[in-house]
């Protein structure tokens, strides 16, 4: 690395990835991410979600979780949009193997502030190559 | 480790956070307030309610710069900034005002 590039490496925004592959309620992994992903969002980078294989279900509208006793965290991905992350990736391929489909998932909005402050969706559906193009383009990917 | 509020025992942390969220009344968050050394007045009580809209909608307490963007909509600029928030919670308004509204510590918040 040049000294040019470590004096702008200080300042420059990197684009993150959390990548989520497992249930919403049986481990941990669902809400330990949700957690990184809140606090990370006070460090100004690009950050983006993508959901695949189980991980999917973490975004599935209306979970109830009264009869394992877990809280129902799934309100909070629809806050994201206030902590301007706004790029959330589902892999189709995850949903059509468990017979899900976009209708099946949260509307999750955000407010565009830097263009038109319309509401639009944060939820993208993108085939498996297209995440893979996703993730290709990442500085750091962090996989829950 | 606990309030008491008209005869009853309300259990909290070793921080005075309410051990059960559920238990939250208008009434214990003045005796949180008092605690915590804060005369509530409607400046504060616009602040606690909005945590508890917030929390009720999205399950979490909101980062404070979220929090501040969400006031200025809703009460406009002159009750939104970091300035207004901690003359009203002088030890950081997302953890006083989370307090005593009763929801639970923020996470990586002040």
């Amino acid at each position: 690395m040049s000294m040019d590039e470590q004096t702008i490496d200080t300042e420059v925004v990197k684009k993150f990835l959390y990548v989520n592959r497992k249930a919403p309620y049986g481990t941990i992994y669902a809400l330990e991410s949700l957690e990184v992903v809140l606090i990370s969002a006070a460090f100004d980078q690009d950050v983006s979600l993508a959901f695949l294989d189980d991980g999917v279900y973490q975004l599935v509208d209306g979970q109830d979780t009264k009869a394992i006793g877990m809280k129902n965290f799934s309100p909070t991905y629809r806050a994201l949009g206030d902590y301007e992350i706004t790029k959330l990736f589902v892999e189709k391929e995850s949903l059509d193997e468990r017979g899900l489909t976009e209708d099946d998932l949260m509307e999750i909005m955000y407010e565009d502030e830097d263009d038109d402050w319309a509401e639009k969706p944060s939820i993208r559906i993108v085939s498996r190559t297209e995440m893979a193009a996703v993730m290709a383009d990442q500085d750091v990917v962090l996989s829950f | 480790m606990t309030y008491q509020l008209n005869g009853a025992t309300i259990e909290h942390d070793e921080e005075g956070y309410l051990t059960d969220i559920s238990v939250w009344s208008n009434d214990l968050a003045e005796i949180i307030a008092k605690d915590e050394n804060i005369d509530m007045t409607p400046e504060h009580w616009e602040v606690v309610n909005f945590l508890r809209e917030y929390y009720d909608e999205y399950q979490i307490a909101p980062a404070i710069r979220v929090l501040v963007k969400a006031l200025k909509k809703k009460y406009g600029p002159e009750k939104a900034s970091n300035k207004y928030l901690y003359e009203l919670f002088p030890y950081g308004p997302a953890k006083q005002a989370c307090k005593i509204a009763g929801l639970p510590k923020p996470t990586g918040c002040v």
